[in-house]
């Protein structure tokens, strides 16, 4: 057995404050507790009943994402709240970080925005912390190199209360994607061929490390893109190695370690990454130069096959019923389904570069006709960028709605949702049933494809749209 | 807080054959705008339980439930997966049912379950076939012993996180736990900042 030792493997020994036994988890300590409205009430109870205090406010962000309107206050300020319920989840984080002393970028503050996409831009997601969040999607920070992952209420409790969470370590897996993406692919389409490879619950109990070529040359969104979907493979943890694209990525950001202390902490994320022979418990690889772009057709991510395809005959009760609830038809092309909606947006595709990669397609085109098309930013910061190179201006002449920042139509919570039967081609991360509305059908896409799709109508490859459409494809 | 403690339970069971049944299905993401944990149960599996109209839907497995005798839930593989939201096992909970058998659960479902007195567990393939084959079947779960009992003759050993599984059969949660740890952790804050 070599001693060379993972990135999973050092993160973990470096957060253990006591070792795991037969009989007990490990206590694991968290560096970064991100908190929002729809996951923390129960938790800030548990804690006002027992008479206890946020241990480490100085360790905790709150943020609004989840319920809020994703339309302008009205001339009275006044949002429009899909329910009283939302607007009193919402002032309840409010009352609660003001009673705990918890920093909370609340409405108004220019630095709100979808939970992980803020954690990277301020800088606060770095290598080698431990993240977590009342939030399945909290792998996505693991792109920096992080230890993050998703924990339930009761947990959040747990960290509010003691900055930290019993676990057990799980396996380890490594993903190694071959070879360089073809023009045209991005790293939506990496993850929903990974995950149609594994299944989704293929990463069930195993902390995913993503490797190789392909993955080295993504950029940081198109790694936060590729971890933020491990979940959807049931794997609870994604990551990446540092290397000089995430060091050149945190570089200045606000809550990025400045002077002496980022040559600190650089030398330190230098050492983070997979050492050579480390061992996993299962690897698996994926040639990258083989995926074309992705599409899901059926009601769990693992459903999911080139744009290019035809709606394959069902072989199980399972797929049978997805293909009931899809209505795809059997053996004809994906692209002859007509597109009622497009949403652009969520913590897996709403930061600036998937802004740009939607309105380099929609770039003097216009949306089809009666096709509605919501792109929403997935924070402040991202809205402002996008506004200073004036993509708002782009989907907004060809037809779309340019929104408030927030998890919209992704888990459909907020009031954005899709109505009974439609097909939405979207850029989130879960095409279950009723997800982004009653009897909606969600098929899951890169922007690119999302916004070729709101153009023509219809699912559509985006290569032509970018020139680099093969013959074979 | 602490809930009943869990030893034997012996009910009937409510079968879901479909395989990877989401938290959104259990609980839909329309019902997250509770503070509370309470409340619920009632808006379990909703829309697979009810028509557009709001009535109870003829197919729907849950006809004939009753929350005192089918406390036992039984579903396909991969149960639970998808968000992380720790409302779906309060309103199974909250709905009746006190345990979740399949062949396999996911992660954070299954550990949101196990906190919070709702015994969520795998067995093998073939013991989980003739679970979903026999609905509203009176099975035996002794925690215990780690044994699901289909019948007298068919028995199967489950394997359970055994820290969760103190704290079901003593009916305590996991902050104490945690909490008399406090020392190590001020330790550890003080050794790396």
């Amino acid at each position: 057995m070599s001693d060379a030792k993972s990135l999973f493997d050092k993160l973990w020994e470096r957060h253990v404050v006591v070792e795991e036994t037969a009989d007990a988890p490990a206590v694991l300590y968290i560096d970064l507790h991100l908190i929002h409205e729809v996951t923390s009430p129960q938790a800030f109870s548990v804690l006002n009943e027992r008479g206890l205090k946020v241990r480490r406010p100085d360790r905790t962000i709150a943020t609004l994402d989840h319920s809020t309107p994703t339309l302008p206050a009205n001339a009275n300020g006044e949002l429009a709240y899909a329910t009283p319920e939302a607007k009193r989840q919402v002032e309840t984080l409010i009352a609660n970080c003001k009673q705990h002393d918890v920093e909370l970028f609340g409405l108004g503050d220019p630095r709100r925005g979808i939970v992980h996409v803020i954690g990277p831009e301020l800088g606060l997601t770095q290598p080698g912390k431990t993240i977590v969040c009342g939030d399945s999607h909290t792998s996505t920070h693991g792109a920096f190199g992080a230890l993050a992952f998703g924990i339930g209420t009761t947990e959040v409790g747990h960290v509010l209360a003691t900055q930290c969470v019993l676990q057990r370590k799980p396996k380890s897996m490594r993903v190694i994607f071959d070879g360089a993406l073809a023009p045209g692919v991005s790293a939506k389409d990496m993850a929903l061929a990974m995950i149609a490879e594994i299944g989704a619950d293929g990463g069930r109990g195993y902390a995913m490390e993503f490797a190789g070529e392909a993955v080295s040359a993504l950029s940081m969104e198109g790694r936060m893109t590729l971890c933020n979907m491990s979940i959807e493979a049931g794997a609870r943890v994604g990551m990446v190695a540092p290397d000089e694209t995430t060091f050149e990525w945190m570089k200045g950001r606000d809550f990025a370690p400045q002077g002496d202390e980022w040559d600190d902490a650089l030398a330190d994320w230098r050492s983070l990454p997979t050492e050579e022979g480390a061992a996993f418990d299962k690897e698996i690889r994926i040639d990258a130069g083989a995926i074309r772009p992705m599409i899901t057709y059926g009601v769990s991510p693992d459903a999911a096959a080139p744009v290019s395809a035809n709606a394959p005959r069902p072989q199980t009760d399972a797929q049978q019923h997805a293909a009931d609830y899809m209505k795809f038809e059997i053996g004809r092309p994906f692209s002859d389904a007509p597109v009622d909606r497009v949403f652009i947006g969520s913590c897996t595709n709403s930061r600036l570069s998937d802004l740009r990669e939607a309105a380099t397609i929609m770039r003097g085109r216009k949306v089809k006709n009666g096709v509605i098309t919501l792109v929403v930013p997935g924070s402040e910061a991202v809205k402002r960028a996008a506004e200073a190179e004036k993509l708002h201006e782009v989907f907004l002449a060809a037809g779309a709605e340019w929104r408030e920042p927030g998890c919209s139509m992704c888990i459909a919570m907020n009031g954005d949702a899709g109505a009974p039967g439609e097909l939405v081609v979207s850029t989130s991360n879960r095409n279950f049933i009723g997800r982004q509305g009653k009897g909606v059908r969600t098929v899951l896409a890169s922007p690119a494809t999302a916004a070729a799709s709101a153009i023509e109508g219809r699912i559509t490859d985006p290569r032509p749209y970018l020139g680099s459409m093969k013959e074979s494809a | 807080m602490s809930f009943d403690s869990f030893n034997i339970l012996k009910s009937r069971t409510v079968v879901l054959r479909q395989e990877n049944i989401d938290t959104d299905q259990i609980i839909s993401a329309r019902f997250l705008t509770t503070t509370l944990k309470e409340g619920l149960g009632q808006s379990v599996f909703y829309d697979w339980r009810y028509d557009e109209g709001g009535r109870p839907k003829n197919s729907s497995a849950f006809n004939g439930y009753n929350p005192d005798t089918h406390k036992i839930l039984v579903a396909g593989a991969n149960f639970g997966c998808g968000s992380s939201r720790e409302h779906a096992p309060w309103a199974l909970k909250s709905f009746g049912f006190e345990a979740v058998i399949s062949s396999d659960i996911a992660d954070i479902f299954k550990s949101n379950s196990l906190k919070n007195g709702l015994l969520a567990i795998e067995v093998d393939p073939k013991t989980h076939a003739s679970l979903l084959n026999t609905p509203g079947a009176e099975i035996t779960i002794d925690l215990e012993r780690q044994i699901v009992a289909v019948s007298d003759w068919e028995k199967a050993h489950f394997d359970i996180e055994p820290f969760a599984r103190q704290c079901l059969m003593n009916g305590v949660d996991q902050l104490g736990a945690l909490m008399s740890h406090l020392p190590e952790i001020e330790a550890f804050e003080v050794k790396r900042p």
